[in-house]
């Protein structure tokens, strides 16, 4: 197995856990945010424009760009980068505005 | 001709004088929109005034506005013909504001009367409990910059405006407008439409002219689904208008944008320049409208805009000429009305420079209505 | 001169609000030396972060449950780092760390600051406090040009790579290609190897021979060469290319990216035609140097000085002092200029808001060094303006708003809009979620400009309407300028 980024800092986590991905189970190290999560599991893009509906995800990694806006156990627009994983978290794809329970 | 100011007051006088195969040049210190246009939310209300002159003015300009949004197509200019919607917090609130619709009425407004049981209709996320409202179709909205934008390319596109951004005059007398970019302008007449720098602009040509700014904050939600429908305010904004008073009075106006996001706009502070944030100002503002839309309460204010809106001791705007200089003719003084009053003021302009039967009476908007001592 | 409690007459602020000598706004390493070298020396501080540990983007760490026993790894300085924590540590008495506090205003005067903060998760809970006075150490965010795709899954911010690395262990890709202009590059390029990636080639737009003309000032800060060559001997040991006057002018893919295509430049970074070629790669790395982060300062009425960059950074005068009284800014906010002259900066405004007034010289002589240094590659890597040549019409140049290039171009030519501002008011370009923190920049210079603009943000970070509305408390006595208008 190729030497990854824990290996660099010889990191020995605590439990990994599931959460929840679009219906999918994607597994977290605790300490990551949804978005390390979400990109360890390979998932790039979690969020459709407004306008173009097009993919989008992390981009600054540090939470200027909301470009990593998702949904978070039914709260829209929370930032992906900044928000920590939770054990049996539900993480959706944000869609638009992310606002469909005002429609 | 010179008309000073590229904001939404001087591209729609730069676009009737071209229309009438004048000459046109237009000044601004900065660039277009640069002054209380780009900071507005693009009101075309009637429902705020109260009968009288500005709202003869308000009636006209709003049926000059439909014709301009046919002409130009509603995308240019974002209109939105979506109607506002007063409404009272108690029992005494609707019985004035029923009153003074029953007034606009006689003054060509449309106003229907909606009871506290039918406000939902119009409007699903109202908070309960209110009143009662009254319904103004006439209400519309534009987006202020892209409006004025369109009407000075309108204009340029004549072959007949040009426009001279970054350009400060710095004299002005019979005939002659000097600048610090462009030298010496010769012309005839000058209209000087430089909204909260009008006053300056007057001194120069040694006309008076109280211009006054006064401090508005809108603020701007995350972008939503459509949620409010109207532009909707409560019932003491109306008394706001008219206030003469120093002290902070604010009642949120609240609507929606095509582009998503909810606007909450209408703080009134006389402060002077000072373009520092006032949270208790911002926070008021929000209070407000998370009375009338309780489901604003979670939602997040993206950003706060600032803006200036020039007004005049009486609050009526200044149109026509200086009385001891026929050739220098105001247009400025709005208040937080400029983006609706605009066509109506540039006809009245245009109509006044040709020498021709206006179509309202000016005499209210005399720019020599105030006193020497008055400065 | 005792400190500054005593220094600054106090208002009757009430016993609403938490008070303290000075706010510190940012944790980094400016805010973290600011902090500990004027609590060391009597002034109580509280050091505000909106991370949930002290550090700011360069010594951003993994999460404690992630347990990693060598962080360093990831890190340079990691030893000084560890001295300013230390300090902190001894003088724990008189600092309050505010981890996990956005600020998003701070409004008043010499003697009496309201800084407010959101804090909790998604930040939904509110917190205010009183300082009698503030210093500014917000750091900066990496300015971002535009290019065709750049707005695909995969293409990632270098610092934001490099962030995502530090903080969650994770990689946006296995072939990552780094692109776009700064010393930061190298840094991030040496990274990613370091934690698996392959770099297929770090692709710098600026000429690197440009360092050559500045070897005195090199020469004056070793650190920086040995950080440089550090650098440069990890990407030689993982035969990671470096290509100087190149860029990524385009990105491709449809999910996400998957190959970039990069081109020659030209001094004026114009890209030379017929020179481009494709390499396969599953994340791309950009950035084109930092920009400050001001709002905070500017709604002060901070003034501000163009760097050779066209960033803007605060006016400050030697004891780090800005041009508004009782407001001292450290570090990035100052013109960016990497770590060590953070830390010296924030060391002398920490002892100057202490009131210790004879600084010690050899502070002083470093920061001047360091200044020069830091002047020197904002020079080197300035943006040519030939960069706008390989934006195509369709190119999303405000990525919260999708407005493109087109309708970027349109509103300058066609409607007359000379300026970043008038652009947005007519095309909505930096109205969005991020408040033009990335577009600025690129709009500002496709509307001629050489700078990268400095747009205002009245609110630094979106709020609550329901916890903004529960600001309506009385404001410090200087709140709100006076009516300048007779």
């Amino acid at each position: 197995m190729r030497r990854g980024p824990l290996d660099l800092v010889r990191a020995r986590p605590e439990t990994p856990f599931e959460f929840s991905f679009d219906g999918e189970p994607v597994t977290a190290l605790p300490g990551q945010t949804v978005a390390a999560a979400l990109w360890q599991a390979g998932h790039l893009a979690w969020r459709r424009t407004r306008l173009g509906d097009r993919p989008r995800g992390a981009f600054c990694g540090m939470g200027a760009c909301y470009d990593c806006l998702v949904e978070l156990d039914g709260t829209p627009n929370v930032r992906a980068c900044l928000a920590p994983v939770r054990p049996g978290a539900l993480v959706r794809t944000q869609r638009g505005d992310g606002h469909g329970e005002l429609r | 001709m010179v008309v000073i100011g590229a904001g939404m007051i001087g591209a729609a006088c730069a676009d009737a004088l071209a229309r009438r195969g004048m000459r046109v040049a237009v000044l601004d210190r900065g660039p277009v929109v640069g002054g209380t246009t780009g900071a507005g939310e693009g009101n075309l209300l009637v429902s705020d005034k109260g009968p009288g002159p500005e709202l003869e003015l308000a009636v006209e300009s709003l049926r000059l506005w439909r014709e301009l949004a046919e002409d130009l197509g509603p995308r240019a200019l974002e209109y939105e013909p979506k109607g506002g919607l007063v409404v009272a917090r108690d029992r005494q609130a609707f019985t004035e504001l029923q009153a003074s619709a029953r007034l606009q009425c006689l003054s060509g407004v449309t106003t229907v009367e909606v009871p506290a049981d039918a406000l939902g209709e119009l409007e699903p996320h109202l908070a309960p409990g209110l009143a009662g409202g009254v319904h103004y179709p006439q209400d519309a909205q534009v987006q202020p910059a892209l409006a004025a934008a369109a009407l000075l390319r309108r204009a340029r596109d004549t072959g007949r405006v040009h426009l001279l951004a970054a350009t400060t005059v710095t004299g002005l007398s019979e005939g002659r407008v000097e600048t610090d970019a462009h030298g010496t302008l010769l012309c005839a007449s000058v209209v000087n439409a430089a909204g909260t720098w009008s006053g300056e602009i007057a001194a120069l040509a040694g006309a008076t002219l109280p211009v006054l700014p006064r401090r508005g904050f809108v603020l701007v939600t995350e972008p939503l689904p459509p949620l409010v429908r109207h532009k909707v305010y409560a019932a003491d904004y109306v008394a706001d208008v008219a206030s003469g008073s120093a002290d902070l009075q604010s009642s949120a106006v609240v609507e929606g944008t095509a582009a998503g996001p909810v606007l909450i706009g209408a703080s009134r502070e006389r402060v002077g320049f000072d373009r520092g944030l006032s949270v208790p100002v911002l926070a008021r503002l929000a209070a407000q409208a998370a009375e009338l839309f309780p489901a604003l309460r979670e939602v997040r204010v993206l950003r706060a805009y600032r803006g200036f809106r020039p007004y005049l001791p009486d609050h009526l705007p200044a149109i026509g000429p200086d009385p001891e200089r026929p050739w220098l003719f105001q247009a400025c003084g709005h208040e937080g009305a400029g983006i609706g009053l605009a066509p109506a003021t540039a006809r009245l302009v245009a109509q006044l420079l040709d020498g021709e039967q206006p179509f309202m009476d000016p005499a209210p908007f005399g720019p020599g209505r105030f006193g020497k001592e008055q400065a | 001169m005792a400190n500054s409690a005593d220094a600054v007459d106090g208002h009757d602020l009430g016993d609403r609000h938490e008070r303290y000598d000075l706010a510190v706004v940012g944790a980094g390493p400016a805010g973290l030396a600011a902090a500990a070298a004027a609590a060391e020396h009597g002034v109580r501080v509280a050091l505000l972060d909106s991370a949930p540990w002290p550090g700011g983007q360069f010594y951003r760490q993994p999460a404690a449950e992630l347990r990693a026993s060598r962080p360093q790894a990831l890190h340079h300085h990691w030893p000084a780092f560890q001295r300013l924590l230390a300090r902190l540590d001894v003088a724990r008495e008189r600092v309050t760390l505010l981890a996990d506090h956005h600020v998003w205003s701070v409004t008043g005067g010499s003697g009496a600051f309201a800084v407010r903060a959101l804090t909790g998760p998604d930040q939904r809970q509110a917190r205010q406090l009183t300082a009698r006075q503030v210093l500014f150490a917000t750091g900066a965010h990496e300015r971002q040009l535009p290019f065709p795709g750049w707005t695909l899954p995969g293409v990632v911010g270098a610092g934001g790579a490099q962030a995502m690395l530090k903080a969650g262990l994770v990689l946006p890709g296995r072939h990552v290609v780094v692109a776009g202009s700064g010393p930061l590059l190298l840094a991030v390029a040496s990274c990613l190897v370091t934690a698996g990636a392959t770099v297929p080639l770090v692709a710098e737009a600026a000429d690197y021979l440009g360092y050559a003309r500045g070897a005195r000032v090199l020469a004056a800060n070793p650190g920086k060469l040995v950080e440089g060559a550090q650098h440069g001997a990890t990407l030689l040991r993982h035969g990671v290319r470096l290509r100087p006057r190149t860029a990524v002018v385009a990105a491709h893919g449809t999910d996400r990216v998957e190959a970039v295509t990069l081109g020659r430049l030209d001094a004026a970074w114009r890209p030379v035609p017929g020179s481009e070629w494709r390499v396969p790669c599953d994340a791309v790395a950009v950035g084109h140097g930092l920009v400050p982060q001001l709002e905070l300062p500017l709604e002060l009425g901070c003034r501000t000085r163009r760097l050779p960059d066209g960033s803007a950074a605060l006016v400050v005068d030697a004891a780090q002092r800005t041009s508004v009284p009782g407001v001292w800014a450290a570090g990035e906010s100052t013109g960016v200029g990497g770590v060590q002259l953070a830390v010296t900066e924030g060391e002398l405004a920490g002892l100057a808001v202490a009131g210790q007034t004879a600084a010690p010289r050899e502070l002083l002589r470093r920061r001047a060094r360091q200044r020069a240094f830091a002047e020197l590659m904002a020079a080197r890597h300035a943006p040519g303006g030939g960069w706008t040549q390989w934006l195509d019409d369709a190119t999303e140049v405000c990525r919260c708003e999708e407005v493109t290039a087109r309708q970027v171009r349109d509103a300058v030519s066609e409607l007359g809009a000379p300026d970043q501002r008038t652009v947005k008011l007519l095309t909505r370009a930096g109205m969005g979620w991020c408040q033009a923190r990335m577009c600025g920049p690129a709009v500002a210079r496709l509307c001629g400009a050489h700078d990268d603009g400095a747009p205002t943000r009245p609110l630094s970070t979106p709020v609550p309407l329901g916890l903004l509305a529960e600001c309506d408390t009385p404001a410090p006595p200087s709140e709100g300028a006076p009516d300048d208008h007779p």
